[in-house]
């Protein structure tokens, strides 16, 4: 097993420390964590999620069932089991058939795989909700299937998604402290390394738990803007 | 003869919604459909351009061109079929995330491939003609209804189509906003385009149709000029039709 190191030139945390000045010491390493393992896992598993989740829900609304069912049994398996057990089978179960992933890549594909499957049914809604008159109105003027998606449906359904793909996102800024378990050293890891040595394990959750607040709080006033703008461009 | 519809039949399920409609529209002419809610009267509009795909019948322009649905229709000839006409919904469906303008030129542009220059000013003037010139920049929220429906007829004229379907343009409309839609509908009747309407409006049916049409019951009860169905209606049921709309109490 990899060990990661506590301390480098930047900070330095030792087993005597307590209060604030443990709280402090405690901070820089737990935001780098943040930057450095936290966000990008967030970010790259959210983007690819989104590429699997359109296809996925693409697949879901074709005519074919050869489409339909394998999207269909992906999405139910995936919102049927456990992300963390997910995570386990990635990272811990898939070395016994030889592939070995390391702990970062293994939580891209496991939180790709989940926000794939649960995007993939926010989209399918979307698209289903925006009405019968819009296909209509696009095949009159001579559009193609694949073109009114593109062109009409999609970017309404996209607005309309957006509240509950935020809703999606904030989720999986959380979601990714299960990652800790598999040896991601994101934020959540590294308040439970600090605590491994100073043994003050309130104070360095609580620690843990404000940061991610303070980084979901600021994501919360970005969704409302964001929803402000787009609110008024679908059909009703 | 334009177009011409022979035995056209279409059932939703069990529902049989049209039970045998023969129609023949004239270059120019205007035909107005009219009839009781439910008698069919969409539903023979929509099968014009394919939005529901009749189970029998044939549609025939004078170029030719002929679709017959008791066969296997394909994908192209669908697309051919809907090329020849425009449509203007009751619900207007604008697309909403596309400034006035926008709306009027996706078609063209994105379907059509025609220069984009100059659909823009094609566009303009199509929204000048039906007086919205100056709104031309604006989303379809911020329009009236009135506004939109107005819309509504510039995008479907710029795909220059042969024929205009109109399903009761008018009737999501607030009454002192219908005016300005029919008067938009006036100046397409003067410039001679060959139109079909489904209208409630029985006045506005009777001042500029050529043919009108009642429809019951899936069937046309009766048809001939404005005078023949509106003034003298020989049929007991158009009589009863419109001594309910046009004397409601
Ligand atoms: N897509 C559909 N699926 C099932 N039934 C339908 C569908 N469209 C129409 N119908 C049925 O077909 C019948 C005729 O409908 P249609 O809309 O053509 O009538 P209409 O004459 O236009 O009535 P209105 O004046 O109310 O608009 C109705 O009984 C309606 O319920
Ligand atoms: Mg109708």
């Amino acid at each position: 097993m990899k060990m990661y190191p506590l301390n480098n030139k930047l900070f330095t945390i030792t087993a005597n420390m307590e209060g604030w000045e443990l709280f402090s010491n405690s901070l820089l390493p737990m935001i780098t964590g943040a930057i450095q393992a936290t966000i990008p896992l967030t970010l790259i598993s959210f983007i690819l999620g989104l590429v699997v989740a359109l296809l996925t829900a693409m697949m879901r609304l074709s005519k074919s069932s050869l489409f339909r069912v394998p999207a269909a049994i992906y999405v139910s398996a995936v919102r049927g089991t456990p992300l963390l057990v997910q995570l386990f089978i990635i990272f811990y179960g898939l070395p016994s058939i030889g592939v070995t992933i390391d702990p970062f890549p293994s939580a891209v594909i496991a939180f790709t795989l989940n926000v794939g499957a649960y995007a993939s049914e926010i989209i399918r809604a979307s698209i289903l909700s925006i009405p019968k008159g819009q296909w209509e109105a696009a095949f009159t003027i001579g559009m193609s299937k694949g073109t009114a998606l593109r062109r009409i449906i999609l970017p309404q359904a996209a607005r309309v998604s957006v509240p509950p793909l935020s809703n999606s996102f904030i989720s999986l800024v959380k979601d990714t402290s299960l990652a800790s378990l598999i040896l991601v050293a994101e934020l959540f890891r590294k308040a439970q390394e600090i605590a491994a040595r100073t043994y003050d394990f309130l104070l360095l959750y609580v620690e843990a738990a404000i940061i991610y607040w303070v980084i979901c709080f600021i994501l919360s006033l970005v969704q409302a803007a964001l929803e402000r703008r787009l609110d008024r461009f679908v059909a009703k | 003869m334009f177009l011409t519809i022979k035995g056209l039949a279409k059932s939703f399920g069990d529902n049989k919604v049209l039970k045998g409609i023969d129609v023949e529209v004239e270059k120019g002419q205007v035909l107005s459909i009219i009839g009781p809610s439910g008698s069919g009267k969409t539903t023979l509009l929509r099968c014009i351009n394919a939005l529901e795909q009749p189970d029998k019948g044939i549609i025939t322009f004078d170029d030719g061109f002929e679709i017959n649905f008791e066969n296997k229709v394909s994908k192209q000839s669908i697309q051919s079929l809907r090329r020849k006409s425009g449509m203007v919904f009751q619900s207007y469906n604008l697309f909403p995330h596309k400034t006035a303008l926008e709306n009027v030129t996706e078609g063209p542009i994105i379907v059509q491939r025609r220069n984009s220059k100059e659909v823009k000013d094609i566009a303009e003037g199509l929204l000048e003609k039906v007086g919205l010139k100056d709104k031309m920049n604006l989303y379809p929220h911020q329009l009236s209804g009135g506004q939109q429906q107005r819309v509504g007829i510039a995008r479907a004229l710029a795909m220059e189509p042969e024929l205009m379907l109109f399903d009761e343009p008018t009737s999501a409309l607030d009454p002192e906003l219908i005016g300005e839609v029919l008067n938009v509908m006036r100046d397409l009747v003067k410039e001679e385009w060959t139109m079909v309407f489904v209208t409630h409006e029985i006045q506005f049916a009777a001042d500029v149709s050529d043919k009108v049409i009642f429809m019951d019951g899936g069937y046309i009860v009766e048809q001939g000029t404005p005078k023949e169905v509106l003034k003298a209606p020989k049929e007991v049921r158009t009589q009863q039709f419109l001594q309910r709309v046009l004397n409601p109490s």
